[in-house]
């Protein structure tokens, strides 16, 4: 019982972690038709940027729950300036090419990222735990948890349920839901759709930058640490169907627990599940698990 | 960035120094002015603030000390040549390692190759060190395997390895906390890690065989950065004592989010090649925590230390890097300093500037003392280094401000490493037949 | 088939160029000979994937393949003390082109990003098994000892380089003849209209599957003789998803003009590695980035593109 009960935590909290990285990717697929491998690089951008904040603020003395204010510059600040600059100066000039294509360029685009990090942020990792340490601990199922790793959840919930408002409750919402049918039909109705392709970048931007900074508390923010979280974000969008939010919220849950539940009973299979599971996803069910209504045109 | 650029102010100040010197003596026998060695270590990834870093800092100190004369009782250069440093990044994996190794004695044409942290790359470019015939001396490396599986001619470590740590930790372990009844594991997954856990475990079965050891001890990916699932794991363990030798940023990862869970309230800690966190913690790292350095170096032996090269290492260190050297520096410090003892004494018994083979002759089987005490190249043939290996326990020090060791212990190297011939695995299932310890 | 040694242009100045090569491997020095081999023998991994972009399909997880080949290299040197050159290549190549003919059934029903998606999945089950097992090397890998030649231990590399160049011009030939098949012609057929590719008669998925076999083959041959020549296998610089990502990059880099241009492709990657690494070692992915986005945008037919240039130059000023 105490088995089940640490599993299930354990991944419910990675599976927050993996749904707020990933939703921003899943949301760009499903309007942009881009899977942005670069989508690592707003994670990494963010948590190094509010690691260093963090730092920086709790040297000059400021308390440990000032970190909290600190997060969300970090995510409007790499949100903002990092997706502008790849939307405009790359992307905008590849939505015409193929959908392989403008993976291999965010790949590029990624590489770059990676080394211009160590160049800006150097190779000392950085310890930005006074957020986590603001919030202490609890017993829960036998163990002790950190508070923190469950606010996570509670902020994957909010980030679910505001991206599911925007997109089917407001005028913008349903704009958007025209340009992911038929771009065209957009086009025809006088939308300015690369402003919209250019506002739902930079809101996927957000939300990878979200996670980055989010979850830089709880680690060593060092260098390379974003490598292994594109292929676990893949593995999550691709399991709940690309482009469907409830898939990738579906998609994280299930890879969060798969991995906890190998972590406890058989660590050697902890990698293997996650991408089994993918490819099985896969094969079954190319188009995921909650693919999205589809009306593209031939 | 100031500290490289000065490194390099002083470097350049030493060469031409050293050059002048030469020319000076009429270039008498000087066949050799120069020598050029690659010093690999991590410059990227997430080993190289932590490990890397200071690991290049302690070797620079070292070379830019002995090119200049100002090694405290040491002579200038190496057997009298200047030695002239290329700087090699270990990250990217071992392939990527194997045909660095290359680039490096064939393109670049090094005399000696002086580095490797990692397990895997030492493993994976001593091979290919043999087939180049290429000095090579491995400065840190814990697996014993290296020099266990085949005897190698061109290849040095002035580390001990996993083994003598290991077989340190469970006496220590067995003296210093003797209710421990259980004890659980976790270890990255590659050679270290691996070797780490499995001595540890087999010494305590005879060091100490009333604690039980966990049949689920934990081996994620080197380098995984989060470890929820397995602290909840661990926390479920019934055993008091969970031993590690995470080291790089894995360490601190792990410390900081098993701390503010209130793990290290519940269950005690091994760190056994962690110093490097204990010092960029700082005050964070719990009091308690079994720590060690992997020899007479770093926390354990920084208050009272007298001995004199570890006194001026650890003040010219401070001094121009703004930091306490960690394992790391001493460790590739020592490397250096094996090099050049080895040069001298190859020189003299040359009469000029020695071969290859001659070097390999001075450095074999040498016994020196060096920024981190009394080592000695006692196994694999005179190429595997043994040294005595300690403990302490955490406590940071409030007055300083800054981290100290409590309860310091080191057991003798003959205490803890296998007599010449014998296969470490072998020796401690026998019962460990004539350590010598106190 | 051996008539396309007389009739086909591109194979009788292929065949030149690499004896040119492999004669060269005697004089030049032992640095160069190994980036040779290491570009040749990634060459022929992005020739394997050349034979899929003709059609359109990119792979994300030719890593598995890569992997495949170098660690049966090494398991077999391990575990069996296999070292015989032939023997390697031969179970190598057998392994990848089996797991590929099985895969091949699922995957020949996908295209554009899935296809990518479902390759990347395929590779990193791989790569999660071999990290996490022990006795499979986890993050480490195996050594490789040095490779025997039908029981003959060659003292130098050069043998082994000759081996290289040789199996290369053999995947080159084998693969120029492929496309001249009408097999091979429905190519490109397949990625304009595959509609019509299936009115005229041909099933378009067995096409496919023919292709993704020939192309895990190849890069399973690449996997082995790179672990050969380097004597080295490990699961990161060899199966993680950056190293499939790496191989489309050379590829991309080597354009999908001519047989021959991955291994050009091949080894300017490996020389461009070289150099960054001594140069600026801190700085060598954010090179590959930026060289791999200017190729995209400006070069989008690769370096071949140059010398097709080049050569309508020399042939319009003799005209």
């Amino acid at each position: 019982m105490q088995l089940a009960i640490a599993i299930l935590l354990d991944g419910l909290s990675f599976a927050s972690y993996l749904f707020i990285v990933s939703v921003g990717l899943t949301i760009v697929f499903g309007v942009m038709k881009i899977l942005n491998v670069a989508h690592g690089s707003f994670y990494a951008w963010g948590a190094y940027l509010s690691a260093y904040l963090i730092t920086l603020f709790s040297d000059m003395g400021y308390p440990n729950w000032f970190g909290f204010l600190l997060i969300p510059v970090a995510t409007v600040v790499v949100g903002l300036v990092l997706s502008v600059i790849i939307e405009r100066l790359v992307l905008r000039r590849m939505y015409h090419q193929d959908e392989v294509l403008i993976v291999l360029a965010t790949f590029g685009l990624f590489l770059i990222s990676e080394d211009l990090l160590l160049l800006v942020f150097g190779v000392n990792p950085y310890f930005a735990y006074q957020p986590m340490a603001a919030l202490g601990n609890v017993r829960l199922g036998g163990i002790s948890r950190d508070v923190y790793s469950m606010t996570l959840s509670a902020l994957a919930l909010i980030v679910a349920v505001a991206c599911w408002w925007g997109l089917t409750r407001t005028r913008w919402g349903k704009l958007i839901s025209v340009v992911i049918h038929d771009r065209e039909i957009g086009l025809a109705m006088g939308l300015n759709v690369g402003m919209i392709y250019l506002a739902i970048f930079v809101i996927g931007a957000m939300l990878g930058a979200l996670g980055g900074a989010y979850i830089a508390p709880t680690i060593s923010v060092s260098p390379g640490f974003g490598i292994d979280v594109i292929v676990l974000s893949f593995a999550v969008v691709v399991i709940g169907g690309m482009g469907s939010i409830p898939g990738a919220l579906i998609g994280a849950v299930m890879v969060g627990v798969l991995r906890a539940m190998a972590v406890h009973l058989m660590p050697e299979l902890e990698l293997f599940v996650v991408f089994a599971v993918m490819a099985i996803v896969l094969i079954v069910r190319p188009e995921g698990l909650f693919a999205p209504a589809k009306a593209r045109t031939i | 960035m100031t500290a490289r650029t000065l490194g390099k102010a002083i470097r350049t100040a030493a060469l031409a120094s050293a050059v002048a010197a030469a020319a000076s003596m009429g270039g008498a026998a000087a066949a050799k002015n120069t020598i050029k060695v690659a010093i690999v270590t991590f410059l990227t990834g997430p080993a190289a603030g932590p490990f890397g870093v200071p690991g290049k800092n302690g070797a620079e100190l070292m070379i830019d000390a002995i090119n200049a004369g100002g090694l405290p009782g040491h002579s200038k250069g190496f057997g009298g040549a200047t030695l002239d440093p290329v700087f090699a990044d270990e990250a990217g994996g071992n392939s990527k390692q194997v045909a660095e190794y290359r680039n490096l004695v064939e393109k670049q044409n090094v005399d000696a190759v002086v580095g490797y942290i990692s397990s895997g790359s030492c493993m994976a470019t001593a091979p290919v060190a043999e087939e180049l015939k290429k000095l090579t001396i491995v400065t840190i490396c814990g697996t014993p395997s290296l020099f266990e599986d085949e005897p190698r001619s061109y290849v040095f470590r002035t580390q001990g390895s996993a083994v003598g740590d290991s077989i340190a930790a469970a006496h220590y372990v067995t003296q210093f906390m003797p209710d421990v009844t259980s004890y659980t594991g976790i270890n990255q997954n590659y050679a270290f890690g691996q070797d780490s856990w499995k001595f540890f475990k087999q010494a305590m079965e005879q060091i100490n065989p009333k604690a039980k050891a966990s049949s689920n001890p934990q081996f994620p990916k080197i380098f995984s950065g989060q470890y929820g699932a397995e602290i909840s794991t661990l926390s479920l363990d019934r055993a008091e004592l969970v031993h590690s030798s995470f080291w790089d940023g894995d360490i601190e990862a792990f410390v900081l989010q098993a701390l503010v869970r209130g793990f290290f309230d519940d269950k005690r800690f091994a760190a056994v090649v962690g110093d490097s966190a204990v010092d960029s913690l700082g005050a964070k790292f719990p009091d308690g925590v079994l720590i060690g350095t992997r020899s007479r170096s770093g926390i354990l032996i920084r208050r009272d230390t007298t001995d004199p090269l570890n006194v001026w290492f650890i003040k010219a260190y401070k001094e121009r890097y703004g930091a306490y050297p960690v394992g790391p520096s001493y460790q590739y410090a020592k490397a250096v300093h094996f090099l050049k003892l080895g040069l001298d004494k190859a020189a003299a018994a040359a009469g000029g500037f020695p071969t290859q083979a001659q070097m390999i002759e001075g450095l074999k089987g040498l016994s020196f003392n060096s920024v981190d005490g009394k080592t000695a190249m006692a196994l694999g043939g005179g190429h595997q280094a043994i040294h005595d290996v300690g403990y302490g326990f955490t406590e940071f020090d409030k007055e300083k401000g800054e981290p100290a060791a409590t309860n310091v212990k080191f057991y003798a190297a003959e205490c803890i490493n296998p007599p010449e011939g014998m296969l470490a695995e072998e020796w401690v299932d026998k019962g460990m037949p004539g350590a010598k310890c106190d | 088939m051996l008539d396309i040694l007389k009739t086909d242009k591109t194979i009788r100045w292929a065949a030149l160029a690499f004896l040119a090569l492999a004669l060269s491997g005697l004089v030049i020095d032992a640095w160069i000979l190994n980036n040779l081999m290491f570009g040749l023998a990634r060459g022929l991994a992005v020739l394997g994937l050349l034979v899929l972009w003709r059609t359109g399909l990119i792979s994300f997880g030719h890593a598995l393949y890569f992997g495949i080949g170098a660690y049966t290299v090494a398991l077999l040197d391990t575990f069996a003390g296999v070292t015989d050159l032939v023997l390697r290549l031969g179970v190598a190549v057998a392994a990848s082109a089996a797991i590929g003919f099985l895969l091949g059934f699922i995957l020949r029903k996908y295209r554009g990003i899935f296809f990518a998606m479902l390759s990347l999945a395929f590779s990193m089950v791989l790569y999660g098994i071999l990290v996490k097992i022990e006795a499979l090397g986890s993050t480490d890998g195996f050594s490789v000892s040095a490779t025997t030649i039908f029981g003959w231990k060659p003292e130098t590399k050069f043998p082994l380089f000759c081996a290289i160049v040789a199996t290369a011009v053999v995947a080159i030939v084998c693969v120029q003849f492929y496309l001249r098949t009408t097999l091979g012609h429905l190519t490109t057929a397949i990625r304009d209209n595959e509609l019509r590719v299936e009115y005229l008669g041909y099933s378009v998925a067995k096409a496919i599957h023919i292709k993704y076999v020939i192309s895990a083959a190849l890069t399973g041959a690449a996997g082995a003789m790179l672990a050969t020549a380097l004597g080295q296998v490990d699961p990161d610089s060899m199966v993680n998803w950056t190293i499939s990502g790496e191989l489309v990059f050379i590829t991309i880099m080597a354009g999908p003009g001519n047989v021959v241009a991955p291994f050009i492709g091949g080894i300017v990657f490996e020389f461009l590695r070289t150099y960054a690494f001594e140069w600026a070692p801190q700085a060598w992915q954010l090179i590959v980035g930026g060289a791999l986005l200017a190729i995209i945008f400006f070069l989008p037919r690769g370096i071949w593109s140059i010398f097709e240039k080049l050569m309508a130059r020399i042939k319009g000023s003799q005209g």
